[in-house]
Protein backbone atom coordinates (compact mmCIF):
# COMPACT_ATOMS: atom_id res chain seq x y z
CA UNK A 1 0.00 0.00 0.00
CA UNK A 2 2.81 2.32 0.94
CA UNK A 3 4.37 1.73 -2.42
CA UNK A 4 1.25 2.69 -4.40
CA UNK A 5 0.87 5.72 -2.14
CA UNK A 6 4.41 6.89 -2.74
CA UNK A 7 4.13 6.28 -6.50
CA UNK A 8 1.05 8.47 -6.61
CA UNK A 9 2.30 11.19 -4.26
CA UNK A 10 5.59 11.61 -6.11
CA UNK A 11 4.30 10.78 -9.57
CA UNK A 12 6.12 13.68 -11.24
CA UNK A 13 9.44 12.51 -9.81
CA UNK A 14 8.83 8.89 -10.84
CA UNK A 15 7.64 9.87 -14.30
CA UNK A 16 10.82 11.90 -14.90
CA UNK A 17 12.91 8.99 -13.65
CA UNK A 18 11.03 6.50 -15.81
CA UNK A 19 11.40 8.63 -18.96
CA UNK A 20 15.12 9.04 -18.31
CA UNK A 21 15.40 5.32 -17.69
CA UNK A 22 13.67 4.59 -21.00
CA UNK A 23 15.89 7.08 -22.82
CA UNK A 24 19.16 5.70 -21.40
CA UNK A 25 18.32 2.03 -21.84
CA UNK A 26 16.80 2.49 -25.27
CA UNK A 27 19.85 4.43 -26.49
CA UNK A 28 22.17 1.73 -25.15
CA UNK A 29 20.01 -1.07 -26.62
CA UNK A 30 20.03 0.55 -30.06
CA UNK A 31 23.80 1.18 -29.91
CA UNK A 32 24.55 -2.36 -28.73
CA UNK A 33 22.12 -3.77 -31.30
CA UNK A 34 23.67 -1.96 -34.25
CA UNK A 35 27.31 -2.46 -33.19
CA UNK A 36 26.65 -6.01 -32.04
CA UNK A 37 24.86 -7.21 -35.17
CA UNK A 38 27.44 -5.61 -37.47
CA UNK A 39 30.27 -7.15 -35.42
CA UNK A 40 28.54 -10.53 -35.51
CA UNK A 41 28.20 -10.36 -39.30
CA UNK A 42 31.84 -9.32 -39.73
CA UNK A 43 33.30 -12.04 -37.52
CA UNK A 44 31.04 -14.73 -39.01
CA UNK A 45 33.25 -14.51 -42.09
CA UNK A 46 36.55 -14.79 -40.24
CA UNK A 47 36.81 -17.71 -37.86
CA UNK A 48 40.06 -16.59 -36.27
CA UNK A 49 38.90 -13.01 -35.71
CA UNK A 50 35.71 -14.42 -34.20
CA UNK A 51 37.61 -16.25 -31.46
CA UNK A 52 39.56 -13.12 -30.53
CA UNK A 53 36.59 -10.74 -30.61
CA UNK A 54 34.31 -13.07 -28.63
CA UNK A 55 37.14 -13.64 -26.16
CA UNK A 56 37.60 -9.91 -25.55
CA UNK A 57 33.85 -9.33 -25.18
CA UNK A 58 33.66 -12.23 -22.75
CA UNK A 59 36.43 -10.78 -20.60
CA UNK A 60 34.85 -7.32 -20.57
CA UNK A 61 31.58 -8.94 -19.55
CA UNK A 62 33.17 -10.33 -16.40
CA UNK A 63 34.14 -6.86 -15.13
CA UNK A 64 31.65 -5.95 -12.39
CA UNK A 65 29.36 -3.23 -13.70
CA UNK A 66 30.07 -0.87 -10.81
CA UNK A 67 33.83 -0.99 -11.48
CA UNK A 68 33.37 -0.57 -15.25
CA UNK A 69 31.41 2.60 -14.50
CA UNK A 70 34.18 3.73 -12.17
CA UNK A 71 36.85 2.98 -14.77
CA UNK A 72 34.99 5.01 -17.38
CA UNK A 73 34.66 8.17 -15.24
CA UNK A 74 38.21 9.46 -15.92
CA UNK A 75 37.65 8.91 -19.64
CA UNK A 76 34.11 10.11 -20.25
CA UNK A 77 33.16 11.85 -17.01
CA UNK A 78 29.99 11.27 -15.03
CA UNK A 79 26.42 11.33 -16.25
CA UNK A 80 24.26 9.76 -18.93
CA UNK A 81 26.98 9.44 -21.57
CA UNK A 82 29.14 7.18 -19.42
CA UNK A 83 26.11 5.15 -18.41
CA UNK A 84 25.10 4.59 -22.04
CA UNK A 85 28.65 3.53 -22.95
CA UNK A 86 28.89 1.05 -20.09
CA UNK A 87 25.45 -0.43 -20.84
CA UNK A 88 26.29 -0.72 -24.53
CA UNK A 89 29.47 -2.60 -23.72
CA UNK A 90 27.55 -5.06 -21.54
CA UNK A 91 24.82 -5.42 -24.12
CA UNK A 92 27.30 -6.47 -26.79
CA UNK A 93 27.94 -9.98 -25.49
CA UNK A 94 24.49 -11.52 -25.96
CA UNK A 95 23.88 -9.85 -29.28
CA UNK A 96 27.31 -10.53 -30.83
CA UNK A 97 27.28 -14.11 -29.64
CA UNK A 98 23.76 -14.81 -30.87
CA UNK A 99 24.35 -13.12 -34.22
CA UNK A 100 27.56 -15.09 -34.70
CA UNK A 101 26.00 -18.40 -33.63
CA UNK A 102 22.92 -17.84 -35.78
CA UNK A 103 24.92 -16.95 -38.88
CA UNK A 104 27.44 -19.76 -38.56
CA UNK A 105 24.95 -22.49 -37.66
CA UNK A 106 23.07 -22.34 -40.95
CA UNK A 107 22.87 -25.85 -42.42
CA UNK A 108 25.91 -26.34 -44.67
CA UNK A 109 23.94 -28.29 -47.26
CA UNK A 110 21.50 -25.38 -47.64
CA UNK A 111 24.43 -23.03 -48.18
CA UNK A 112 25.93 -25.35 -50.77
CA UNK A 113 22.66 -25.60 -52.69
CA UNK A 114 22.25 -21.83 -52.64
CA UNK A 115 25.77 -21.46 -54.01
CA UNK A 116 25.10 -24.12 -56.62
CA UNK A 117 22.04 -22.18 -57.76
CA UNK A 118 24.14 -19.10 -58.46
CA UNK A 119 23.90 -17.03 -55.28
CA UNK A 120 26.85 -14.66 -54.84
CA UNK A 121 28.53 -14.10 -51.47
CA UNK A 122 26.60 -10.95 -50.64
CA UNK A 123 23.29 -12.59 -51.52
CA UNK A 124 24.16 -15.64 -49.41
CA UNK A 125 24.48 -13.27 -46.46
CA UNK A 126 21.37 -11.18 -47.13
CA UNK A 127 19.03 -13.83 -48.52
CA UNK A 128 20.06 -16.99 -46.71
CA UNK A 129 22.24 -16.48 -43.63
CA UNK A 130 20.67 -13.39 -42.06
CA UNK A 131 17.01 -14.39 -42.55
CA UNK A 132 17.74 -17.90 -41.28
CA UNK A 133 19.62 -16.51 -38.26
CA UNK A 134 17.03 -13.84 -37.49
CA UNK A 135 15.12 -15.79 -34.80
CA UNK A 136 18.39 -16.40 -32.89
CA UNK A 137 19.48 -12.78 -33.33
CA UNK A 138 16.14 -11.48 -32.06
CA UNK A 139 16.20 -13.73 -29.03
CA UNK A 140 19.68 -12.36 -28.23
CA UNK A 141 18.33 -8.85 -28.63
CA UNK A 142 15.50 -9.66 -26.24
CA UNK A 143 17.89 -10.93 -23.56
CA UNK A 144 20.05 -7.88 -24.03
CA UNK A 145 17.20 -5.38 -23.67
CA UNK A 146 15.97 -6.92 -20.41
CA UNK A 147 19.52 -7.02 -19.07
CA UNK A 148 20.19 -3.37 -20.00
CA UNK A 149 16.94 -2.15 -18.44
CA UNK A 150 17.76 -3.93 -15.18
CA UNK A 151 21.36 -2.78 -15.20
CA UNK A 152 20.43 0.85 -15.93
CA UNK A 153 19.40 1.01 -12.27
CA UNK A 154 23.06 1.29 -11.32
CA UNK A 155 23.65 4.22 -13.67
CA UNK A 156 22.54 6.74 -11.03
CA UNK A 157 25.62 5.84 -8.98
CA UNK A 158 27.66 7.85 -11.46
CA UNK A 159 25.18 10.69 -11.65
CA UNK A 160 23.06 9.49 -14.54
CA UNK A 161 19.29 9.68 -14.33
CA UNK A 162 16.71 6.95 -14.41
CA UNK A 163 14.83 4.91 -11.83
CA UNK A 164 18.14 4.10 -10.17
CA UNK A 165 17.94 7.64 -8.75
CA UNK A 166 14.83 6.65 -6.79
CA UNK A 167 16.49 3.49 -5.53
CA UNK A 168 19.69 5.35 -4.59
CA UNK A 169 17.79 8.10 -2.83
CA UNK A 170 15.76 5.50 -0.95
CA UNK A 171 18.93 3.76 0.22
CA UNK A 172 20.70 6.93 1.38
CA UNK A 173 17.64 8.23 3.26
CA UNK A 174 16.60 4.88 4.80
CA UNK A 175 13.36 5.08 2.81
CA UNK A 176 12.78 1.47 1.84
CA UNK A 177 9.40 2.23 0.24
CA UNK A 178 11.09 4.58 -2.20
CA UNK A 179 13.70 1.92 -3.06
CA UNK A 180 11.03 -0.74 -3.52
CA UNK A 181 8.90 1.54 -5.71
CA UNK A 182 11.86 2.27 -7.99
CA UNK A 183 12.75 -1.42 -8.21
CA UNK A 184 9.20 -2.44 -9.04
CA UNK A 185 8.97 0.15 -11.79
CA UNK A 186 12.20 -1.20 -13.33
CA UNK A 187 10.88 -4.74 -13.16
CA UNK A 188 7.57 -3.74 -14.75
CA UNK A 189 9.33 -1.82 -17.50
CA UNK A 190 11.66 -4.78 -18.19
CA UNK A 191 8.81 -7.29 -18.29
CA UNK A 192 6.75 -5.06 -20.54
CA UNK A 193 9.65 -4.65 -22.99
CA UNK A 194 10.25 -8.39 -22.94
CA UNK A 195 6.61 -9.03 -23.69
CA UNK A 196 6.60 -6.58 -26.61
CA UNK A 197 9.76 -8.09 -28.05
CA UNK A 198 8.31 -11.57 -27.70
CA UNK A 199 5.44 -10.39 -29.89
CA UNK A 200 7.94 -9.09 -32.45
CA UNK A 201 9.83 -12.37 -32.23
CA UNK A 202 6.70 -14.36 -32.92
CA UNK A 203 5.86 -12.13 -35.88
CA UNK A 204 9.28 -12.70 -37.42
CA UNK A 205 9.10 -16.44 -36.78
CA UNK A 206 5.73 -16.61 -38.46
CA UNK A 207 7.02 -14.64 -41.45
CA UNK A 208 9.88 -17.12 -41.82
CA UNK A 209 7.74 -20.19 -41.39
CA UNK A 210 9.14 -21.33 -38.06
CA UNK A 211 5.84 -21.39 -36.21
CA UNK B 1 24.71 -33.07 -81.71
CA UNK B 2 26.81 -30.61 -79.80
CA UNK B 3 28.85 -31.10 -76.68
CA UNK B 4 27.26 -29.38 -73.70
CA UNK B 5 29.48 -30.67 -70.94
CA UNK B 6 33.09 -31.76 -71.39
CA UNK B 7 35.06 -33.17 -68.50
CA UNK B 8 38.65 -33.66 -69.55
CA UNK B 9 40.99 -35.80 -67.49
CA UNK B 10 39.77 -34.51 -64.14
CA UNK B 11 41.28 -35.55 -60.85
CA UNK B 12 39.77 -34.62 -57.51
CA UNK B 13 41.39 -34.90 -54.12
CA UNK B 14 39.90 -34.71 -50.63
CA UNK B 15 42.74 -34.43 -48.17
CA UNK B 16 44.97 -37.34 -49.18
CA UNK B 17 42.27 -39.38 -50.88
CA UNK B 18 41.95 -39.25 -54.61
CA UNK B 19 38.22 -39.49 -55.20
CA UNK B 20 38.40 -39.06 -58.96
CA UNK B 21 41.33 -40.06 -61.13
CA UNK B 22 41.63 -38.67 -64.63
CA UNK B 23 37.98 -38.93 -65.50
CA UNK B 24 36.86 -37.83 -68.93
CA UNK B 25 33.23 -37.56 -69.92
CA UNK B 26 31.30 -35.76 -72.61
CA UNK B 27 27.58 -35.03 -72.45
CA UNK B 28 25.75 -34.25 -75.66
CA UNK B 29 22.92 -31.75 -75.94
CA UNK B 30 19.55 -33.24 -75.00
CA UNK B 31 21.01 -36.37 -73.42
CA UNK B 32 19.71 -37.89 -70.20
CA UNK B 33 22.91 -39.19 -68.74
CA UNK B 34 22.71 -41.23 -65.56
CA UNK B 35 25.76 -41.84 -63.41
CA UNK B 36 25.51 -44.87 -61.19
CA UNK B 37 27.88 -46.40 -58.68
CA UNK B 38 28.30 -47.37 -55.05
CA UNK B 39 28.65 -44.62 -52.44
CA UNK B 40 32.10 -43.13 -52.33
CA UNK B 41 32.77 -43.82 -56.01
CA UNK B 42 33.07 -40.10 -56.76
CA UNK B 43 29.81 -39.54 -58.61
CA UNK B 44 28.70 -36.54 -56.55
CA UNK B 45 32.17 -35.01 -56.88
CA UNK B 46 31.96 -35.43 -60.64
CA UNK B 47 28.56 -33.71 -60.73
CA UNK B 48 29.79 -30.81 -58.58
CA UNK B 49 32.63 -30.20 -61.01
CA UNK B 50 30.11 -29.27 -63.66
CA UNK B 51 28.77 -26.28 -61.71
CA UNK B 52 32.07 -25.44 -60.10
CA UNK B 53 31.16 -26.40 -56.53
CA UNK B 54 34.23 -28.61 -56.79
CA UNK B 55 37.38 -27.59 -58.60
CA UNK B 56 39.48 -30.33 -60.20
CA UNK B 57 43.05 -30.67 -58.97
CA UNK B 58 43.98 -31.65 -62.48
CA UNK B 59 42.15 -31.49 -65.77
CA UNK B 60 39.51 -29.18 -67.08
CA UNK B 61 35.75 -28.76 -67.33
CA UNK B 62 33.94 -26.99 -70.16
CA UNK B 63 30.28 -26.09 -70.17
CA UNK B 64 28.81 -24.95 -73.48
CA UNK B 65 32.37 -24.60 -74.74
CA UNK B 66 33.31 -22.23 -71.90
CA UNK B 67 36.19 -23.14 -69.63
CA UNK B 68 35.00 -23.13 -66.02
CA UNK B 69 38.32 -21.76 -64.78
CA UNK B 70 37.86 -18.62 -66.84
CA UNK B 71 34.16 -17.91 -66.57
CA UNK B 72 32.04 -16.18 -63.95
CA UNK B 73 30.89 -19.20 -61.91
CA UNK B 74 27.98 -17.39 -60.27
CA UNK B 75 26.49 -16.38 -63.61
CA UNK B 76 27.11 -19.85 -65.05
CA UNK B 77 25.34 -21.55 -62.14
CA UNK B 78 22.23 -19.46 -62.72
CA UNK B 79 21.99 -21.09 -66.15
CA UNK B 80 22.40 -24.63 -64.74
CA UNK B 81 19.58 -26.24 -62.78
CA UNK B 82 20.60 -28.00 -59.58
CA UNK B 83 18.48 -30.39 -57.53
CA UNK B 84 19.71 -32.53 -54.65
CA UNK B 85 18.57 -35.30 -52.35
CA UNK B 86 16.05 -34.14 -49.77
CA UNK B 87 15.29 -31.08 -51.97
CA UNK B 88 17.03 -28.72 -49.49
CA UNK B 89 14.42 -26.04 -49.98
CA UNK B 90 15.10 -22.76 -48.22
CA UNK B 91 13.11 -23.22 -45.00
CA UNK B 92 12.49 -19.52 -44.46
CA UNK B 93 10.92 -19.00 -47.87
CA UNK B 94 7.48 -19.97 -49.13
CA UNK B 95 7.06 -22.31 -52.09
CA UNK B 96 6.67 -19.28 -54.35
CA UNK B 97 9.84 -17.65 -53.03
CA UNK B 98 11.74 -20.91 -53.46
CA UNK B 99 10.57 -21.34 -57.04
CA UNK B 100 11.32 -17.73 -57.99
CA UNK B 101 14.68 -17.84 -56.21
CA UNK B 102 17.05 -18.21 -59.17
CA UNK B 103 15.42 -15.71 -61.55
CA UNK B 104 15.13 -13.34 -58.56
CA UNK B 105 18.91 -13.40 -58.08
CA UNK B 106 19.53 -11.57 -61.33
CA UNK B 107 16.66 -9.11 -61.41
CA UNK B 108 13.80 -7.78 -59.35
CA UNK B 109 10.59 -9.58 -60.17
CA UNK B 110 7.12 -8.06 -59.82
CA UNK B 111 4.48 -9.86 -57.79
CA UNK B 112 2.57 -10.66 -60.96
CA UNK B 113 5.63 -12.21 -62.60
CA UNK B 114 6.31 -14.30 -59.53
CA UNK B 115 2.76 -15.56 -59.37
CA UNK B 116 2.68 -16.43 -63.05
CA UNK B 117 6.01 -18.27 -62.90
CA UNK B 118 5.05 -20.15 -59.73
CA UNK B 119 1.75 -21.21 -61.24
CA UNK B 120 3.44 -22.44 -64.39
CA UNK B 121 6.17 -24.33 -62.55
CA UNK B 122 3.79 -25.92 -60.04
CA UNK B 123 1.69 -27.16 -62.91
CA UNK B 124 4.77 -28.59 -64.58
CA UNK B 125 5.67 -30.65 -61.48
CA UNK B 126 2.01 -31.57 -60.98
CA UNK B 127 1.35 -29.69 -57.77
CA UNK B 128 -1.65 -27.59 -56.87
CA UNK B 129 -1.15 -23.80 -57.17
CA UNK B 130 -2.67 -23.55 -53.67
CA UNK B 131 0.69 -24.64 -52.26
CA UNK B 132 2.41 -21.39 -53.36
CA UNK B 133 2.08 -19.72 -49.97
CA UNK B 134 3.11 -22.76 -47.91
CA UNK B 135 6.45 -23.15 -46.20
CA UNK B 136 8.61 -26.22 -46.97
CA UNK B 137 7.99 -27.84 -43.59
CA UNK B 138 4.28 -27.83 -44.35
CA UNK B 139 4.86 -30.07 -47.38
CA UNK B 140 5.31 -33.83 -47.66
CA UNK B 141 8.67 -35.25 -48.77
CA UNK B 142 7.41 -35.86 -52.29
CA UNK B 143 5.96 -32.36 -52.56
CA UNK B 144 9.24 -30.86 -51.34
CA UNK B 145 11.13 -32.82 -53.96
CA UNK B 146 8.78 -31.59 -56.66
CA UNK B 147 9.25 -27.99 -55.54
CA UNK B 148 13.01 -28.66 -55.54
CA UNK B 149 12.79 -29.64 -59.20
CA UNK B 150 10.60 -26.63 -59.95
CA UNK B 151 13.20 -24.38 -58.31
CA UNK B 152 15.94 -26.00 -60.39
CA UNK B 153 14.22 -25.43 -63.72
CA UNK B 154 12.41 -22.14 -63.03
CA UNK B 155 14.94 -20.05 -64.95
CA UNK B 156 14.68 -22.43 -67.92
CA UNK B 157 18.24 -23.71 -67.81
CA UNK B 158 19.47 -25.91 -70.63
CA UNK B 159 21.38 -28.17 -68.26
CA UNK B 160 19.93 -29.86 -65.19
CA UNK B 161 22.15 -31.48 -62.57
CA UNK B 162 20.42 -33.88 -60.21
CA UNK B 163 22.16 -35.54 -57.29
CA UNK B 164 20.03 -38.48 -56.15
CA UNK B 165 16.96 -36.24 -56.14
CA UNK B 166 14.55 -39.08 -55.36
CA UNK B 167 16.66 -40.74 -52.70
CA UNK B 168 14.57 -39.58 -49.76
CA UNK B 169 11.01 -40.27 -50.93
CA UNK B 170 8.85 -43.37 -50.69
CA UNK B 171 8.66 -45.97 -53.46
CA UNK B 172 5.29 -44.89 -54.91
CA UNK B 173 6.19 -41.21 -55.00
CA UNK B 174 9.56 -42.06 -56.55
CA UNK B 175 7.88 -43.91 -59.42
CA UNK B 176 5.60 -40.94 -60.07
CA UNK B 177 8.47 -38.46 -59.90
CA UNK B 178 10.54 -40.55 -62.32
CA UNK B 179 7.72 -40.57 -64.84
CA UNK B 180 7.18 -36.84 -64.52
CA UNK B 181 10.87 -36.11 -64.91
CA UNK B 182 11.02 -38.33 -67.97
CA UNK B 183 8.06 -36.52 -69.51
CA UNK B 184 9.60 -33.16 -68.64
CA UNK B 185 12.86 -34.14 -70.30
CA UNK B 186 11.10 -35.22 -73.49
CA UNK B 187 9.01 -32.07 -73.54
CA UNK B 188 11.79 -29.54 -72.94
CA UNK B 189 14.81 -31.20 -74.52
CA UNK B 190 16.90 -30.20 -71.51
CA UNK B 191 20.25 -31.92 -70.97
CA UNK B 192 20.15 -33.89 -67.73
CA UNK B 193 23.01 -35.25 -65.66
CA UNK B 194 21.49 -37.52 -63.05
CA UNK B 195 23.07 -39.41 -60.18
CA UNK B 196 21.60 -42.48 -58.55
CA UNK B 197 22.60 -45.73 -56.90
CA UNK B 198 19.42 -47.47 -58.04
CA UNK B 199 19.93 -49.40 -61.30
CA UNK B 200 16.18 -49.60 -61.95
CA UNK B 201 16.02 -45.80 -61.86
CA UNK B 202 19.06 -45.58 -64.14
CA UNK B 203 17.55 -47.88 -66.74
CA UNK B 204 14.17 -46.20 -66.55
CA UNK B 205 15.46 -42.66 -67.03
CA UNK B 206 18.83 -42.69 -68.75
CA UNK B 207 19.42 -42.45 -72.46
CA UNK B 208 23.00 -43.32 -71.60
CA UNK B 209 24.42 -44.79 -68.40
CA UNK B 210 27.83 -44.32 -66.86
CA UNK B 211 28.96 -46.84 -64.25
CA UNK B 212 31.53 -45.51 -61.80
CA UNK B 213 33.76 -47.39 -59.40
CA UNK B 214 36.62 -46.19 -57.20
CA UNK B 215 36.90 -42.79 -58.85
CA UNK B 216 36.99 -43.94 -62.45
CA UNK B 217 34.43 -44.55 -65.17
CA UNK B 218 34.13 -48.32 -65.21
CA UNK B 219 31.81 -48.71 -68.16
CA UNK B 220 29.40 -46.60 -70.17
CA UNK B 221 26.67 -47.28 -72.69
CA UNK B 222 22.95 -47.73 -73.16
CA UNK B 223 20.91 -50.17 -71.14
CA UNK B 224 21.19 -52.77 -73.93
CA UNK B 225 24.93 -52.39 -74.20
CA UNK B 226 25.41 -52.84 -70.46
CA UNK B 227 23.10 -55.83 -70.37
CA UNK B 228 24.63 -57.59 -73.36
CA UNK B 229 28.27 -56.94 -72.61
CA UNK B 230 28.96 -56.12 -68.96
CA UNK B 231 32.64 -55.41 -68.43
CA UNK B 232 33.07 -57.70 -65.41
CA UNK B 233 31.45 -59.25 -62.35
CA UNK B 234 30.98 -55.82 -60.74
CA UNK B 235 28.83 -54.51 -63.57
CA UNK B 236 27.04 -57.82 -63.89
CA UNK B 237 26.13 -57.77 -60.22
CA UNK B 238 25.07 -54.13 -60.41
CA UNK B 239 22.65 -54.62 -63.31
CA UNK B 240 21.22 -57.86 -62.02
CA UNK B 241 19.83 -56.15 -58.90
Amino acid sequence: MHIIQILWDRRDFFLTCLLEHIRISLTAAVCAGVIGILTGILISRHKRAAGIVLGIINVVYTIPSISLLGLLIPLTGIGDKTAVIALTVYGLLPIVRNTYTGLTNVDASILEVSEGLGTNQRQIMTRIRIPMALPVIISGFRNMVVMIIAMSGIASFIGAGGLGAAIYRGITTYNMTLTAAGSILIAVFALLSDWMLSKAERMVNRRYGIE
Amino acid sequence: MSKVIEIQGCTAVYGRNEVLSRVSLTVEKGEFLVIIGPSGCGKTTLLKMVNGLMTPAEGEVLVNGERLLECDLTMLRRRIGYAVQGAKLFPHMTVMENICYVPGLSRKMTKGEKEALTCKMLEMVELSPDLASRFPRQLSGGQQQRVGIARAIASEPDILLMDEPFGAVDEITRKALQEELSALWQKTGITVLFITHDIGEAFKLGSRIVVMKDGVIWQEGTQEELMSAPRDEFVKRLISK
